[in-house]
């Protein structure tokens, strides 16, 4: 059932969303500016500088956030499969065009600007997995429907893998937290995290021990669930597969990692003897934050910041800059902003009478999460170097406009839940 | 819309919330709870930079500058800026070989790769310049000033000694002052005058990116400390004179002392063979110093105040003092001389033969019987109970003519010389072994006697002065901040009658006129001086002459060593006398040309 009502475009808007967006996005340009700028360049719109181009960009992604708004809302349901497709076939010409920035061939270049479409690629693989999970007959139980999804998340993960930016791939196992949400069986999260942990147990320790350690313990479920004839049959399967994985992934660590991805499990595993070069991005990272204090040491007073020894510091340790200017008061207020963003649109997604709507919103909630979860956590030496941007603060045009595209298709989505009813 | 996992909702919002505060509680803990964090942001960025204070200069009497400091540089490298380039071209640029290149940036990596090391120091400011033109070809290769010793004229290098850098047991005993790597006085006026010449060390405080690159000053400067410079040194020495000593000392080995006698300012001290002071300075140093070292000529020596010489006929004038201040003979005292003095089976030759009046006409022939007669009837005098009680007695005069002990000059390492007591024949011989024939050749100055050619000019200065001495010194005064802030000096009073030293003056007087020193009058200059042959049981006997000139108010106390140039007369006499001459009228005479024209060409080196 489906019915319209007259309405102005402005009717509906969440504008504590939208407030939220433009102070990040206000702090992330403040944080562009204090890292990067040489003394002596105030000018704000000065497009040499790092700053002036963040704050262009900005502008650039409100007036888009704008057009998303006027929009209907019925053409991002519509085309979601095809704007998915346009971007996978935009990472595919990258494999023909790319071009290389700091190592990582994920550059797309039309006349003035470049792109990455990896970062494109998460608003993209937001909509389609909408689209697919709130169809009416999607049913999560299916494994067809499952691998269904998983080829959804997967087809980006590996084509930005296959450019080398391993940190981008990894987000797209977000949407596993959205599938999860609607009905994934929490076995899978649990394996999924389970495997991780095994995989950097094996890097830790000799894998002899680890094989006999998983033996005893096995043995032990094994003798605890003896009379249920079922749990012993997955238990006893699920042992032999650890011990197979535990030799595999020793395996890939060994052979398939590059060197600076082995340094960077080691240094957060504290093997930091083996891996002091790979250290020191962790380690200026927490002194600059810990040299903070509580009330850090003011707006472009931040030394470490300011004279490049924290690395990518307007980028991926873009928090480093706030960390030791504002201090902790000021880290603690950035962190709560971004908790009430997401809870924010964890509650817009409640609202939700659209089940594309819904999905959608979650996608947004677990994509923000994640890069939350990662990029933060690196910069407090609690994950490994992943490099993702921090949403709406990280230096970076294409970041800020596909995060932009990201919340504001749920701004109108949102704005539109009492018009449409899917 | 069912939804069948509403709860799940809850599960979501609370990892979140869960993630949030685990951050929270972890920031709390770096930026909070941790403090040396912030030391160790300090310590990223904040580096103490030494500013050098230039060490004082130093000048003459006349104010002419004789040490000056000038720029070298130091070359460093930081090896995480450096890139691959090309080392045959870089090796031949600053010149060093390709080993020492590879082996100094492997050091260099090792210690740090972004703070900078030491490559290469002591560049001349012209051949600096030269490498800096092509410098910015090598990124990561850097310049860096600093200031050295410069000298003017190259003389005096003994007096003004060196610098160099401080050693580790000089670090430890500095009391925290020095540094790996700091310059200090070694030798000469730079040692003796070290805490005064090196002023002190600043140090600025700046703040530097990860590249190491200064980014300005920490806090405004305010931390910073200002490099106070050293102090200046006006010194007694007469540069002119001392660059004229040098030369006429030229091939020859031994010393120049010459004194002020009224005010115990040293005027000159040659020490030959001598050597450029430049020599030791830059980058080069260390080869120089070696070559120095090995020289069999021994370069690096200070004869003047180390070389201990028999002083031969010189001292006759302290033997004829003492015995007539110990009361055993009168300045009428005559002797006998048969052309040599015997007791028992010893016999020592005389020069000349015929009756001596007098102390003076003693000191006028140098007649060796005279003051062997005179020496031992001083130690044999029936007033003390035994020789060995009358050497003693002896040897306190000789002590208080500066004879035996260090004058206290203002320069490092002086020697003693040595004046035998009873002590010292005891031991050779036994307690009542030996007796005044056994150690008459003391009254010649032979024997165990050994004297500095210092020793020997502030002798001279004391009998000019008529009965003191003051302590010879070399600074007369040190400038701080603008002011001249005088150095102590003391006055040695040396309890002899005037009229016995008046006595001694005339006969040193009538040894130019008429004695044994005739042949190096001045015309116009009433010089007073004795000449010396010391035996040298080494080699060629030395040549030595003491003196002081003009006779009535003397201005100037000299002494002259040559070593193995035999006679007194024959070099140490025309040099000493060339050397007054010179100091008084600031000209040779016309009649004295071939004088000063035989001593400059004479070359005595073995």
């Amino acid at each position: 059932m489906t019915y319209y009502v007259s309405r102005r475009p402005n009717q509906g808007i969440d504008w504590l969303l939208i407030g939220l967006v433009v102070t990040l996005m206000v702090i992330g340009v403040l944080a562009v500016f204090s890292s990067g700028a040489a003394d002596g360049h105030f000018r704000l719109l000065d497009l040499t500088q790092m700053h002036g181009r963040q704050l262009l960009w900005m502008l650039v992604s409100l007036v888009v956030a704008g057009v998303i708004v006027l929009v209907d809302s019925k053409v991002y349901t519509v085309f979601a499969y095809a704007v998915y497709g346009v971007m996978m076939v935009l990472l595919l010409l990258v494999f023909v065009f790319g071009v290389t920035v700091r190592g990582d061939t994920n550059w797309l270049v039309l006349g003035p600007v470049r792109m990455q479409p990896s970062e494109f690629a998460k608003f993209a693989t937001a909509l389609a997995l909408a689209k697919l999970m709130g169809s009416q007959n999607f049913n999560i139980r299916s494994l067809r429907q499952q691998l269904l999804a998983l080829a959804i998340l997967g087809l980006p993960a590996v084509l930005v893998l296959l450019q080398g930016d391993a940190g981008s791939a990894i987000v797209f196992a977000s949407y596993a937290l959205v599938m999860y949400r609607f009905g994934l069986s929490a076995g899978y999260l649990l394996a999924v995290v389970l495997l991780v942990a095994l995989s950097l147990l094996t890097v830790v320790m000799d894998p002899t021990l680890l094989v006999l350690i998983l033996f005893a313990l096995g043995a032990l479920v094994l003798i605890a669930v003896r009379k249920n004839r079922a749990l012993l049959l997955t238990g006893a399967v699920a042992l032999l597969l650890s011990v197979g994985y535990v030799f595999a992934s020793g395996y890939v660590f060994e052979h398939m990692l590059e060197p600076h991805q082995q340094d960077r499990i080691r240094v957060l595993l504290g093997q930091e003897a083996a891996a002091r070069d790979a250290d020191y991005n962790v380690r200026q990272s927490k002194i600059a934050i810990g040299s903070g204090g509580f009330w850090g040491k003011g707006f472009l007073n931040g030394t470490l910041t300011r004279y490049n020894f924290v690395p990518e510091q307007s980028t991926d340790f873009i928090f480093c800059t706030i960390g030791e200017e504002f201090g902790f008061w000021g880290s603690t207020l950035l962190l709560l902003l971004f908790l009430a963003l997401i809870l924010r649109i964890l509650f817009i997604a409640q609202r939700q009478r659209s089940r594309f709507s819904m999905i959608y919103a979650y996608c947004v909630a677990s994509v923000l999460f994640f890069h939350l979860f990662i990029n933060i956590g690196m910069t407090i030496g609690l994950m490994p170097v992943i490099g993702i941007p921090l949403p709406f603060i990280s230096y970076g045009g294409s970041s800020l406009l596909s995060f932009t595209i990201l919340v504001f298709i749920l701004v109108k989505l949102d704005g539109d839940r009492l018009a449409i009813l899917r | 819309m069912t939804d069948v996992f509403q709860n799940r909702r809850y599960v979501i919002q609370y990892v979140v919330v869960a993630v949030v505060i685990v951050y929270v509680l972890r920031l709390f803990q770096l930026q909070v709870l941790s403090k040396n964090y912030q030391q160790l942001a300090r310590n990223n960025v904040l580096r103490e930079v030494t500013v050098f204070a230039p060490r004082g200069l130093i000048y003459d009497r006349k104010g002419k500058l004789i040490v000056d400091n000038q720029n070298e540089y130091d070359l460093w490298v930081v090896p995480s800026q450096v890139q691959a380039f090309d080392t045959a071209a870089f090796c031949s640029l600053i010149g060093i070989s390709d080993s020492l290149l590879r082996l100094t940036l492997k050091k260099a990596a090792a210690y740090s790769r972004f703070k900078p090391s030491l490559l290469l120091k002591g560049i001349s400011v012209e051949k600096y310049a030269a490498i800096q033109e092509e410098l910015y070809l090598f990124p990561g290769f850097f310049g860096q000033v600093r200031t050295v010793r410069a000298y003017p004229h190259q003389g005096a290098a003994h007096l003004l000694g060196y610098i160099g850098e401080v050693s580790q047991s000089q670090i430890e005993q500095g009391g925290g002052y020095y540094r790996m790597g700091d310059y200090i006085g070694i030798s000469g006026l730079e040692q003796f005058y070290e805490n005064e010449l090196r002023g002190r060390k600043g140090s600025r405080f700046v703040l530097v990116d990860v590249h190491n690159r200064e980014q300005g000053a920490f806090a405004g400067g305010s931390f910073d400390t200002a490099a106070i410079p050293g102090y200046n040194l006006l010194t007694t020495l007469d540069m002119d004179l001392q660059l004229y000593g040098e030369l006429l000392m030229k091939n020859k080995v031994g010393s120049i002392v010459a004194i002020e006698p009224a005010t115990g300012e040293v005027l000159a001290l040659v020490s030959s063979p001598a050597y450029d002071p430049s020599l030791l300075t830059g980058m080069e140093r260390t080869r120089h110093f070696r070559q120095l070292a090995s020289d069999s000529l021994r370069p690096l020596f200070v004869r003047p105040l180390k070389a201990a010489y028999p002083p031969g006929s010189t001292f006759k004038p302290a033997v004829a003092l003492a015995a007539m201040q110990l009361g055993s003979i009168t300045p009428r005292t005559g002797y006998s001389c048969a052309g040599a003095y015997s007791v028992g089976s010893l016999s020592v030759a005389c020069h000349h033969a015929g009756y001596v009046a007098d102390v003076q006409t003693a000191i006028q022939y140098s007649c060796n019987s005279y003051f062997c007669h005179i020496f031992r009837k001083t130690i044999d005098d029936s007033r003390f109970n035994q020789t060995a009680e009358g050497l003693d007695q002896w040897k306190k005069v000789m002590d208080a003519l500066g004879i035996g002990r260090r004058t206290g000059i203002d320069l490092p390492n002086e020697g003693y010389g040595y004046v035998p007591g009873s002590d010292y024949y005891d031991k050779i011989y036994g307690k009542k072994r030996w007796n005044s024939v056994t150690i008459v050749s003391l009254g010649i100055g032979q024997g165990e006697l050994g004297m500095t050619p210092l020793q020997m000019a502030n002798l001279m200065a004391a009998i000019a002065n008529g009965g003191y001495w003051i302590t010879p010194h070399v600074v007369r005064s040190v400038q701080e901040s603008g002011t001249g802030k005088p150095i102590k000096t003391a006055r040695h009073i040396v309890d002899l009658d005037t009229n016995h030293l008046s006595v001694i003056r005339e006969g040193l007087f009538r040894v130019v006129e008429a004695g044994t020193g005739r042949g190096v009058r001045i015309p116009g200059i009433t010089l007073a001086g004795k000449t010396g042959t010391a035996e040298n049981p080494h080699g060629r006997d030395h040549s030595l002459f003491v003196g002081f000139a003009p006779l009535h108010q003397p201005r100037i106390a000299i002494a002259v060593v040559v070593e193995n140039a035999g006679w007194g007369a024959s070099y140490a006499a025309p040099i000493a006398s060339l050397m007054v001459e010179k100091y008084l009228t600031d000209t040779i005479s016309h009649t004295r040309k071939y004088l000063e024209q035989r001593m400059l060409e004479a070359n005595l080196l073995p």
